[in-house]
Order: C-alpha cells, then sequence, then structure tokens
C-alpha cells in the first residue's frame, strides 16, 4: 500500500504538485493519469525522494522509500529509460544498479532474459532504441524482485508492437500479486490495462476510483433517435422522466433512458423511428471533460487562470467543473469502495 | 506472453541487514571501470606525465654542458622528471574528477543512481571514495614511472637522483597526493555545479588562472598570499632542492592547506547533493 497525503512541491512560482493525497492498492494495476504538466512525474519523484515536498509524505508499507533496508527489493521505479550513461553496456548498467542492494549477480542475467535484451547485454545502451531502453529500465527494476513497481510513461513514444509488450508485461506483473504503478496521459492507455485511477490536473486530485466506477460515472450513456415526429417524441420522453434535446443535424438525443424504452415509448405514441442508436461516451472523451479545466497548456484563448498566479484549480473548477468532474471528486475523498 | 513470468526460482535470498556503504562502493567502481572514457582519461594522464618528464629530462640531459654552475647547484632532478604530471596531469585529473558526478547529471544517471540508492550521503562518499583511490594509484604509478624514466635519462648529468635521496619520496608520493586532491576538488565543485563545463571552468579558473593572476601581483603583496593559494602546494611538495621558500609553509603544511580547501569544498558539495532535489 502506497499512502501519498497533503504532497505539496513548488518549483519557484510554479505549484506543480498542490495538497496531493491518495492510495495505491496492493496487488493491482493503478493508472496515475493526468494531462502533460498536471505533475505526474513530480509526483513519482516526490514519492521516490528525488525531490523534496514542501509538504506532505509519502509511505510504501509504512515506510519512506529512503528508509528502507534494501529499496530495490520493495520497489521497482522507472521515471526515465533514456536516464542511463549510454557509453555502459546494459549488463554492467544493471550490475551497478544491482550492487547497491547487494543483489546476486546471476540476477542481472536473469532480468536481462526476463525481458529479452540477453543478446545484447554486452552492448552499449548508447546505441538502443527507445523500445530496447524501456526494456532495459524495466529489467532494471525488476532486479530486486520487488512488491511495488512504478512507472512513469512507459509506453510514450513506442511503436504498437512495444506497447503491447508494456501491457501485457504489466498484466503478466499485476498477476504475480505486484502492485503496479503507472502515469500517463493517455486514457486510451489505461482502459485495458488498469483495474484503479487516479486523475490528476494541476497537481490535484480529480479523480480516485475502480476503472468500472470511473465508467459507470462518466461515459454518460445517451440514444440518438430519428424521427419525422419529434416534438411528439419529445414530449412523450419527458414523461417518461428522460429527456431529448435535438441535435445539429435534426435527430434527437435523449438520455436518462435506455434505448429499449425510447424504442417502447415511441411505438405505444405511433411515433415513426428511422434510426435508433445508443451512444456511449469514450472513456477519452471522458478523462478530457474531466480534465478540461487542468488542462496546462491551451490556446491563446483561455489564459486566465494559469498556475502562475497560484490559484487553486478548485476554485476555478467551481465554475466550469463538468458534472462528471464534481461526481468523482466527491467520490475520489470517501476513498474508493462507496456506492454509486 | 501470455506465459510470462518474471519470477525464476530461485529469486532471490532471503535479505539481512541493510544496504549500505559497502555495496555502494562496488556499485560505484563497477560505474567507473565500464566506461571507456575511464582509460582514455587515464592513458592521457599516464602519456602526458610519463611523455612531458622524459622529454625535458632528455633535453636537459643533451644541453647538460651548456648549464652554468648556478644552474646545475640548483637543478632539481626529482621536480623536473615528475614536472609533467603536476602540471598536466592535474589538468586531466580535474577533467576526470569533474565528470564523476556532472557525467550523471548530463545524462540523467543521477536519478537512476538514487532511486536505486536513495541514501545520497552513502552514494556521495562511495563515489568520492573510488574515484580517489582510483585516481591515487593511477597518479603514483605516473609519478613513479616519470621518475625513473627521467632519472634514467638524466643519468649522463650525474645529477639524477634516486629514491633514497633528500626528499625525494615525498616529492614523488607527495605530487601523486597532490594531484589527487585536485582530483577531488573537482568532484566536490561538479557536486555544487552539476554541469561539466561550468565546473572545468571554474576549476581552471581556481587552480590555473588565480595563480598565474598572482604572481602579477607586486612581489610583497605576492609573498603574503602565496601560502594560501591552491598551487603552492603542488610546487612545494615536488621540490626536493634548494632552500624552502620562506614565504612559504612547510611542503606538508602547504600540502594541508590545499587539502582543507578540499574538505570545505567536499562538505559544502555533500551538503548540496543531501539537500537539494536530484
Amino acid at each position: 500500500m502506497i499512502e501519498v497525503r497533503g504532497l505539496s512541491k513548488r518549483y519557484g512560482e510554479k505549484l506543480a504538485v498542490n495538497n496531493l493525497s491518495f492510495d495505491v492498492v496492493p496487488g493491482k494495476v493503478t493508472g496515475f493519469l493526468g494531462p502533460n504538466g498536471a505533475g505526474k512525474t513530480t509526483t513519482m519523484r516526490l514519492m521516490l525522494g528525488l525531490d523534496y515536498p514542501n509538504a506532505g509524505t509519502v509511505t510504501i508499507d509504512g515506510k519512506k522509500y529512503a528508509s528502507m533496508a534494501y529499496p530495490m527489493r520493495e520497489v521497482g521505479a522507472l521515471l526515465d529509460a533514456k536516464a542511463v550513461h549510454g557509453g555502459r553496456s546494459a549488463y554492467n548498467h544493471l550490475l551497478c544498479l544491482a550492487q547497491t542492494n547487494n543483489l546476486p549477480k546471476r540476477r542481472v542475467g536473469e532480468v536481462l532474459d526476463l525481458v529479452g535484451l540477453a543478446d545484447v547485454a554486452r552492448k552499449r545502451t548508447k546505441g538502443f532504441s527507445l523500445g530496447m531502453s524501456q526494456r532495459l529500465g524495466i529489467a532494471g527494476t525488476l532486479l530486486g524482485d520487488p512488491k511495488v513497481l512504478m512507472f512513469d510513461e512507459p509506453v510514450n513514444g513506442l511503436d504498437p508492437e512495444g506497447i503491447l509488450w508494456i501491457r501485457n508485461f504489466m498484466k503478466a506483473l499485476a498477476a504475480e500479486g505486484r502492485t503496479v504503478f503507472v502515469s500517463s496521459h493517455l486514457m486510451s492507455e489505461m482502459e485495458h490495462t488498469a483495474d484503479q485511477l487516479i486523475v490528476i490536473g494541476r497537481g490535484q486530485l480529480l479523480a480516485e476510483c475502480t476503472m468500472e466506477e470511473f465508467i459507470a460515472r462518466s461515459s454518460g450513456q445517451t440514444v440518438r433517435v430519428a424521427t419525422p415526429q419529434p416534438d411528439v417524441l419529445i414530449k412523450a420522453v419527458a414523461e417518461a422522466g428522460g429527456s431529448a434535446v435535438s441535435s445539429a443535424d435534426g435527430a434527437l438525443v435523449v438520455s436518462g433512458l435506455v434505448a429499449a424504452q425510447v424504442g417502447d415509448i415511441a411505438f405505444e405514441h405511433g411515433v415513426r423511428l428511422h434510426e435508433l442508436t445508443v451512444v456511449r461516451a469514450s472513456l477519452e472523451a471522458a478523462f478530457m471533460e474531466l480534465t478540461a479545466d487542468s488542462v496546462e497548456y491551451r490556446g491563446a484563448e483561455n489564459e486566465q487562470g494559469q498556475p502562475g498566479q497560484g490559484q487553486p484549480g478548485h476554485a476555478q473548477a467551481g465554475q466550469g467543473q463538468s458534472p462528471a468532474q464534481e461526481q468523482l471528486v466527491a467520490q475520489g475523498q470517501h476513498g474508493s469502495e462507496g456506492g454509486i | 506472453m501470455a506465459a510470462v513470468t518474471t519470477r525464476q526460482a530461485p529469486v532471490l535470498p532471503p535479505p539481512s541487514g541493510r544496504a549500505g556503504f559497502g555495496g555502494t562502493l562496488r556499485s560505484e567502481f563497477t560505474k567507473i571501470r565500464s566506461v571507456r572514457s575511464t582509460y582514455w582519461t587515464l592513458l592521457v594522464l599516464l602519456v602526458i606525465s610519463v611523455g612531458i618528464g622524459a622529454a625535458i629530462c632528455a633535453g636537459t640531459a643533451a644541453n647538460w654542458d651548456q648549464a652554468s654552475a648556478a644552474d646545475r647547484a640548483t637543478f632539481d632532478a626529482t621536480q623536473v622528471s615528475i614536472a609533467g604530471l603536476f602540471f598536466l596531469g592535474q589538468l586531466v585529473i580535474v577533467v576526470f574528477g569533474a565528470m564523476v558526478l556532472t557525467a550523471e547529471y548530463s545524462t540523467g544517471m543521477i536519478r537512476t543512481s538514487l532511486t536505486a540508492m536513495p541514501r545520497r550521503v552513502t552514494v556521495y562518499a562511495a563515489k568520492a571514495l573510488v574515484f580517489a583511490i582510483v585516481a591515487l594509484v593511477v597518479t603514483l604509478v605516473a609519478a613513479f614511472i616519470a621518475f625513473f624514466l627521467g632519472q634514467a635519462l638524466l643519468s649522463s648529468t650525474h645529477a639524477s637522483a634516486t629514491l633514497s635521496g633528500h626528499d625525494v619520496l615525498r616529492a614523488v608520493i607527495g605530487s601523486a597526493l597532490y594531484v589527487t586532491l585536485c582530483g577531488l576538488f573537482a568532484f566536490a565543485a561538479g557536486a555544487i555545479l552539476r554541469h561539466t563545463a561550468a565546473t572545468i571552468t571554474s576549476i581552471i579558473g581556481l587552480l590555473f588562472v588565480i595563480p598565474i593572476l598572482a604572481h602579477l601581483l607586486p612581489s610583497s603583496w605576492y609573498n603574503d598570499v602565496a601560502r594560501w593559494l591552491p598551487d603552492s602546494a603542488g610546487a612545494a611538495i615536488s621540490a626536493t632542492v634548494g632552500p624552502q621558500d620562506a614565504h612559504l609553509f612547510s611542503p606538508w603544511g602547504q600540502f594541508t592547506v590545499f587539502a582543507v580547501y578540499t574538505a570545505i569544498l567536499l562538505i559544502v558539495g555533500g551538503v548540496l547533493f543531501l539537500r537539494r532535489d536530484a
């Protein structure tokens, strides 16, 4: 269990992480989501003691990272796969990491086999592709056979094959009962891998929930109906407790009712239908909606309320926040098991 | 990929104790021996230390007949033979020392290192110690080779020195120690500045340019400050002939002045290494 409590970090004028609290539950893949610049990397650096917070604490199974007897046996972390000395061979890179934690030399060969780099073990890492560097970084996290793994944007810049490999690898790690904490700025990336979600924007918590809860709350299912008698249907839908509005192309968008209900209502009122379609907002759209107010860099039309003034995101979010966002934040504050 | 498993039996022996200085020392030694730049740098150090010393000695021997009696009386065969080490070898070791930390910052490796071993004082001390040991071994080798080769080349002058000579061993070993100390000085500056070019420029300014500028001072002023200049240690420790400069401390006293400078810089570098974000 990773517990983050009241974490804040300021770089000069910029408040990168603002009073952030969340838990990472054991034995699951937890997706750490947020737009670019939301503070994901900073949070991870603070969790590992690379940067010092201005306020707040991070404990992993009750201990601070720096005070663990053998840090690599408890946590494997990869923040930047290119953060290696290019002149050193893959083998020697892993060996110098293993030695700090008194790990046996044979473990280096084992993890190179695991990630499929055994053939290039003696090659200098300077010539490695991003995909190979990523594998090397992951090999490093596995040296100590840790219970907790942390990856910062592990698929960024990878080709589809590399993405698939990382995705499957993370699932396999979680299947072995490890805690996997992985950041991404793409919801689509988390859709198939994460069980739990932590969403941040401008350094603040936006949502902390399971993937199912996120889907249930934010997919905002609607039904699209095309009919030559829209007025009749709008009235009938309203009587049934739903609501229907005309969309730009003349079709109606019904919310609050499922497709079968809309079809039945139309039949009962003798309304002819030309189209009846279930429309599900994608998770990506839900994520975009949730983080829309906290995107770091936007077009020129939206300059006010930048974090430069140190303005807390929530003060501003109060006016412009989407329903999904409010709901999820409320949920996030009770923990993740609350009812819908 | 379905069969992927990250655990192979037996995975790891059960942990005992705590990751500490010993493991980090081994790790830092692996780091220093596993990059080519180490070998290139140390090879350059050996070649120029031995080569320049040999060139000066050979030139001196060839021109010995023309040397005046006064020149012959003050000729310091030991100092001349190891001059390459404490003039130019010093420059090489400064670059080497600076790079120990700044190369980790420029590649980003420092974040990987501190993730593996988050106890920073341990990392800093292990880095400094491994560097000091490697630098001392190589400079001692360079000093002794330069000394013996130089004396062999000077043998025709009958003014050559032997290790048993007055202060000779002190000069040879002391020069290696002084050059190693210069490297540690640069290592500490690297911890403070965290940038290779900035570190090397600053160190060359402190160790080489300031002494040159100091020589431009009126001699009465220079005599007052000479004992506090970093390069005086090198000059004093490598000399074996003639009276001790009255404005300087003893050779080891002069060495201590520079050692204290280095210690102060190492402490400042260590505190910053500990306190700053990586």
